[in-house]
């Protein structure tokens, strides 16, 4: 459990961020989302004391970080940027090993870690395992630099814009292997993201922010359901909303009984990808693989189930 | 198909041809006669044909760079060797005092064949451990040469033979003063530069004075740190039982110091400042404290930049060391001046080859040095 208490920073007498308060429970992702010059970076900041609180704590299981040595704090929190920031004079393996080694684990421990990393991003650890970062692709490095900051089992792993430069492609898949990696490791994340897509695609709990100011902390659905402010309304895109909120959803959970003609879609099938598969084929329902079918019409009641 | 550089090389290397090789003279101050490489020796005459004739063949642009590689040693062996031949035969006509001395034409040859060498080594784009090797071939070629009787007849030589002793006793010093002087500012610069980085505030103040100090002109210099440390030694007490003096190796080695300062400070400082943000950001970030980042990161990063100073401070050291000759200092400036006094140049030359060709070899070996680091922290 991660709780953030009354943290504000001022900087020249203005607020970058002012008196936020958030919880994020273990195993949980919590994505903070906001314009540029929001508050949402040196709110992540401050969690490992990158940036120092000007008021508030942070406490990580009931611990008072402030307590802690700031070297010690951030060895236990993994921490992942945009742009990766590899170490270009080590390897992938040095590179992932970094925080392993400042905690002075045994040799064996750590290549045993290593591969174990490498393996769970689907990297081959000996193709890779000696590759400088120069050698390798953008997905390639984001995923050594996640790798990197999961390597010594942080109690918390902050991200900040990690997938920001990466293509659209790319992105896409990271974020899916990301999804699926932090259910099987159970960890807890704060991300960060000017994107409300990968936002509401990623976070257990979504945090709205703006002028240093939490808008609304909620679960997406019903931030897209019940935006708590017109800024918030107007973040989440009255137009894309819709789109935003099926995509929360799988078919697997509103499959009915039924016969359709047609080739079927995967019950791992969003609401939204479902929805463009029958207006594109001009179906009123869809066959689902594994039996059942997905109806124009239980999309339509889930789509309208948002109240005004 | 004519190679441009090629055509350089050749009006260079056969102008010299037609220049003198050597200059005769009958002892070692008079003014010389030149004698040309056609008349210097019997045979004289087929070596110019033959180096003519390579030189423009080698304008060809088909040529592959080894053979050229290949041409050009031959080429400069050539013309060294002639230079011995000539030497040995005139001397042999003449008296015990007459001296050969090496003139406008030997150089020139030399420099062609030298330029062509560079050229197609430059085009070969050789692997580093082949750069290596090539570099330890030709300083073995030089070294026996140097040791071998061929060239003992060459007045620089024969002012060698006489000064064996002052002149390894020189050389060392030279050596002393050139590294000395950077070991000195790796020590003081290193720190300072990595404090300077580290706050900001005090980079202009400090890169200001050492600017200052950079722009004096190395004479001044000598002449402004004879009366100082000469007063610090004759008043500070126990200054002297340290080596605190106004003139010898100790100005010297001060005056070369700060020289060093500003190259070791300012390339220091722009190693670490190359580093990019999210490599510095993601070092703090997962916890590294500010030494580690310091030694593990950032200064590996920042060693091309270093080893690039050292190189600048090391090739102008060498240099400068020479002035260290005129406030007794030592190092091969002392025959550089002992000459100018006697207008004996063969004795200048005896000072100015060997710190010449330091300066190359470090320059080359830095830069090396320089790739090979590049080639380790490639930068992303």
């Amino acid at each position: 459990m991660i709780e953030l208490r009354g943290l504000t920073r001022i900087y020249d007498g203005v607020p970058a961020v002012d008196d936020v308060s958030l919880a994020v429970g273990t195993g949980e992702i919590a994505t903070l989302v906001g314009t540029s010059g929001s508050g949402k970076t040196t709110l992540l900041r401050m969690v490992n004391r990158l940036v120092v609180p000007s008021a508030g704590t942070v406490l990580i299981d009931g611990v008072d970080t402030a307590t802690i040595p700031v070297h010690q704090l951030r060895r236990r929190i993994g921490y992942a940027i945009q742009g990766d920031g590899l170490f270009p004079h080590r390897s992938v393996a040095q590179n992932i090993a970094t925080v392993p080694r400042l905690l002075g684990w045994p040799k064996a421990k750590v290549d045993a870690r290593i591969d174990e990393l490498l393996d769970l991003f689907q990297m081959e650890p000996a193709r890779f395992r000696d590759r400088m970062p120069h050698q390798l692709s953008g997905g390639q490095a984001q995923r050594v630099g996640v790798a990197r900051a999961l390597a010594a089992r942080p109690d918390l792993l902050l991200m900040d814009e990690p997938f920001g430069a990466l293509d659209s492609v790319i992105r896409a898949k990271a974020q899916a292997d990301l999804r699926d990696i932090q259910q099987r490791l159970g960890a807890t994340i704060i991300l960060v993201t000017h994107d409300i897509e990968e936002a509401v695609r990623l976070g257990d709990r979504l945090a709205v922010m703006d002028r240093g100011r939490i808008l609304q902390y909620d679960r997406p659905a019903r931030i897209l359901t019940a935006p708590a402010t017109p800024f918030v309304r107007e973040l989440v895109g009255t137009g894309e909303r819709v789109y935003r909120l099926l995509s929360l959803t799988a078919v697997a959970d509103i499959v009915t009984e039924g016969e359709a003609q047609g080739s079927p879609i995967g019950p791992q099938t969003t609401l939204r990808d479902a929805l463009a598969e029958c207006l594109w084929s001009g179906r009123d329902a869809l066959p689902v693989e594994g039996g059942g079918i997905v109806t124009l019409a239980a999309l339509r009641a889930h789509a309208s189930q948002a109240p005004e | 198909m004519v190679s441009r550089p090629a055509l350089l090389f050749a009006a260079l290397g056969i102008s010299g041809l037609l220049l003198p090789l050597v200059q005769f003279k009958a002892n070692r101050i008079a003014a010389g006669d030149g004698i040309n490489l056609a008349a210097a020796f019997a045979g004289g005459a087929a070596v110019t044909a033959l180096l003519g004739v390579a030189l423009l063949a080698a304008c060809h642009a088909r040529w592959p760079a080894w053979l050229r590689l290949a041409m050009a040693v031959l080429g400069m062996a050539a013309i060294t060797l002639s230079l011995g031949f000539a030497a040995r035969e005139l001397s042999a006509e003449a008296g015990k005092l007459a001296r050969v001395a090496p003139a406008s034409g030997f150089w020139l040859v030399l420099t062609a064949f030298a330029l062509m060498l560079a050229d197609a080594i430059t085009r070969l784009r050789l692997s580093m451990p082949a750069r290596w090797l090539l570099l330890g071939a030709a300083i073995l070629l030089v070294a026996a040469l140097l040791g071998s009787s061929i060239l003992d007849q060459v007045s620089v030589k024969r002012e060698f033979a006489v000064r064996r002793e002052p002149f390894l006793h020189e050389a060392r010093t030279h050596l002393l003063l050139a590294f000395g002087s950077l070991g000195l500012a790796l020590l003081a610069g290193l720190p300072l530069g990595v404090a300077i980085f580290q706050r900001p505030e005090w980079r202009g103040p400090v890169l200001a004075v050492l600017n200052i100090l950079q722009t004096i002109p190395s004479l001044a210099l000598f002449g402004i740190l004879i009366p100082l440390l000469g007063w610090v030694a004759a008043t500070l007490p126990g200054a002297t039982r340290l080596g605190v003096s106004g003139i010898g190796i100790f100005p010297a080695m001060t005056a070369l110091f700060l020289y060093s300062l500003l190259p070791i400070v300012s390339n220091t400082v722009a190693g670490l400042a190359a580093v990019p943000g999210p490599v510095r950001e993601a070092g703090t970030g997962l916890g590294m404290t500010r030494g580690q980042m310091l030694f593990q990161v950032q200064v590996p990063l920042a060693m091309p930049a270093l080893l690039a100073g050292m190189r600048i401070v090391l090739v102008q050291n060498i240099g400068l060391a020479v002035i260290a000759g005129l406030i007794g200092g030592g190092g091969f400036g002392t025959f550089v001046f002992q000459g100018l006094n006697q207008t004996a140049m063969d004795l200048v030359l005896l000072g100015a080859l060997p710190t010449i060709a330091l300066a190359l070899l470090a320059g080359i070996v830095m830069d090396l040095l320089v790739d090979l680091s590049r080639e380790k922290g490639r930068m992303p």
